[in-house]
């Protein structure tokens, strides 16, 4: 593989942590499998993280690849079947209740109270959290500001547009200013304008200091807010990094993608005997070259091909993305 | 580079665990308690609802057997049949009836609700106790609502009769009538657990004509289990049905002039069955929540 930073469980790595404070979130080997009558699946495959305090940390990666299975474990909603996690240096088998009251959840779908109208599930989520009557009342009063929801105290939640009952999950799941605050997916199926507002958001929190987990499809969020990401695929942490270190680890500074009418298979010993080329995958009809310093390139691969007699369809150069880091770490293209 | 790579450090230095700072009330009881008036919150906000719904069916039984059947010489509870009123009769019956339904919709169907597709039910389990207290919480706030729609229930049916039919009753032991009532809501809200946990949301309409129906009308509502003899294998089949049991119970309790099982009968059937029902519940509950 290339000099992408993988990982290998480290426990000297995670001991160090430990003794400076206890780390925000920190896992080892841990693993779930689920019984279904088609068979067993491996959700998430021994996979070792720590985050730290104040960190804004990603788990990034395509559907089904084990996000919302990890988070559940750390939120106590799924029984892990091997491994470690704790949250606030709470194990979440032996003190769920405890683990509970140190995070914030912004789940995948929208679990907001539909009972109760807004002002009132901020008050009693509160209330859960040991505030008392005034305190919560002043602290929804002041999160229904922040999150430009004051005008619908007395809405039910039904009423509420998408954005809107998104802002108010993220204001429950800040309520008691937990010691972590944890959200899977927050922007899937949310207009890009909203999503752009929940990015500043996010940001603004992590800012004053909230560590954050986040788990996310969008590559583009990922590479925006995080500090560091865990791509995560099949069950597996395949990169950990910040997004610049992930892509510095790629070792090139340019991916030329060429779609072929046939398959491009024939052309990659050539292609990749090119200069500067770092590596080269053919996927079907599709021709990828990792390259650094080779100025035309991209011209030099279209005479090749015209010589070998082989059709293009398309053809793109671009800087390497974190799209060009999960190509490289799974022979895969990246699909959100 | 992107722009937020080297945050990371910067903020380790300054923030602190900010969770730590804001707890202090969170012992589970707390948590309970808040919980309950979380759903007296909600009850409230619907309280007609609540009543209509309690009120509607007792009051037209009532009515139709104790008022309108005795006027127009009908059947049961005409003028000049021997022995009991059958409103007298009917008390026990119908406040078990209340007691036990109340229960049953009280915790089903709003569970029904927060296990559907979009998971709300997660909204409480995060609270920060264990997830089996949130099922007990729910199975209390079941026995407060059966409670209630007993008191609401018990004027109606012992009010609403024609002139000259109105019910013996009398409360031949507070203590026995406040466990019989104390019991039947628990286990009517631990069944209400078990069924808002196990039942298929798409089927919900099945709760009704499955369960609801058969158990209100062999629950020895309209007539004393004894009755029963002349149909033996009835008899005994009945006592499966829980209501039976809380219907007895109230017999002894309000009408004892009434055949009525024997106390040690409904009182362990009650008991054991109450602690096995919520025990049931509550792992179905567990295992339904955590996967
Ligand atoms: N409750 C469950 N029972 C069985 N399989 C599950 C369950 N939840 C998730 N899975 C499977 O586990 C894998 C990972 O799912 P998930 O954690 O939801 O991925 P992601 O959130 O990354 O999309 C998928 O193959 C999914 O089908
Ligand atoms: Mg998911």
């Amino acid at each position: 593989m290339s000099g992408i930073p993988t990982v290998t469980p480290d426990s000297s790595r995670l001991a160090t942590a430990t003794t400076a404070g206890v780390s925000p979130i920190r896992v080892v080997g841990l693993t779930k499998r689920y019984h279904s009558l088609r068979g067993d699946i491996l959700a998430v495959d021994a996979i070792d993280l720590e985050v730290r305090s104040g960190e804004f940390f990603g788990l990034l990666g395509p559907n089904g690849a084990g996000k919302s299975t990890t988070i559940g474990m750390l939120t106590t909603r799924v029984a892990p079947t091997a491994g470690r996690a704790e949250v606030a240096g709470i194990d979440v088998v032996a003190d769920p209740a405890a683990v509970k009251a140190a995070i914030g959840v912004v789940p995948q779908t929208n679990t907001l109270d539909r009972q109760l109208n807004v002002f009132d599930n901020l008050y009693f989520h509160g209330r859960y959290f040991g505030m008392s009557r005034r305190v919560a009342r002043e602290r929804t009063a002041e999160l229904l500001e922040r999150f430009s929801l004051a005008d619908r105290a007395k809405a039910l939640v039904q009423q509420l547009s998408g954005g809107m009952a998104q802002r108010l999950m993220f204001a429950r799941a800040i309520m008691h200013r937990p010691a972590v605050l944890i959200l899977d997916e927050p922007t899937s199926g949310i207009d890009p304008q909203t999503r752009v507002n929940l990015w500043e958001l996010l940001t603004e929190l992590n800012d004053e200091g909230q560590t954050i987990l986040l788990t996310t499809h969008y590559m583009e969020e990922a590479d925006r807010l995080c500090n560091r990401i865990a791509i995560v695929d099949h069950g597996h942490v395949l990169a950990l990094g910040s997004p610049s270190e992930l892509k510095a680890g790629l070792d090139a500074d340019t991916l030329v993608t060429i779609t072929f009418a046939d398959d491009a298979a024939a052309l990659l010993p050539t292609a990749e005997a090119l200069p500067g080329v770092r590596r080269a995958e053919a996927e079907g009809r599709v021709l990828r070259l990792f390259a650094r310093d080779a100025e035309g390139l991209l011209g030099r691969v279209v005479t090749l091909a015209a010589g070998a007699g082989a059709s293009i369809r398309d053809a793109s150069n671009e800087p390497p993305t974190l799209e060009a880091v999960f190509l490289a770490l799974t022979g895969r293209e990246y699909r959100e | 580079m992107s722009p937020r790579d080297d945050h990371a450090e910067v903020a380790t230095a300054t923030s602190g665990t900010p969770g730590a700072a804001q707890r202090g009330n969170t012992g589970p009881v707390w948590v309970l308690g808040m919980l309950l008036l979380r759903d007296l919150r909600v009850l409230t906000r619907d309280l007609g609802q609540f009543i209509l719904r309690t009120v509607m069916q007792p009051l037209l039984f009532t009515f139709v057997f104790a008022y309108v059947f005795p006027k127009i010489g009908q059947g049961i509870g005409a003028v000049g049949h021997a022995g009991p009123s059958f409103a007298t009769i009917l008390v026990p019956g119908l406040v078990a009836v209340a007691i036990n339904f109340q229960g049953i919709q009280a915790v089903a169907l709003p569970l029904v609700q927060e296990f559907s597709y979009t998971k709300e039910i997660e909204d409480r389990i995060l609270a920060p106790v264990p997830v089996w207290m949130v099922g007990l919480e729910k199975i209390l706030s079941g026995v407060i609502q059966s409670i209630v729609a007993a008191a609401v229930v018990f004027p109606i049916v012992l009010l609403v009769h024609a002139k000259g039919q109105a019910p013996e009753v009398h409360v031949a032991s507070w203590p026995l009538f406040l466990v019989v009532v104390l019991l039947a809501s628990f286990l009517g809200a631990s069944f209400g657990l078990l069924i808002g946990t196990t039942f298929d949301p798409r089927k919900l309409p099945l709760l009704f004509s499955l369960i609801v129906i058969p158990i209100t009308f062999l629950g020895c509502i309209y007539y004393p289990w004894a009755t029963l003899s002349p149909i033996p294998w009835l008899k005994y089949a009945v006592l499966v049905n829980p209501l039976v049991y809380m219907s007895e119970g109230l017999r002894a309790a309000l009408t004892p002039s009434l055949p009525h099982m024997p106390e040690a009968a409904f009182l362990s059937v009650l008991s054991v069955g109450t602690l096995a029902m919520a025990l049931l519940a509550l792992r179905m509950f567990h295992r339904r929540v955590v996967d």
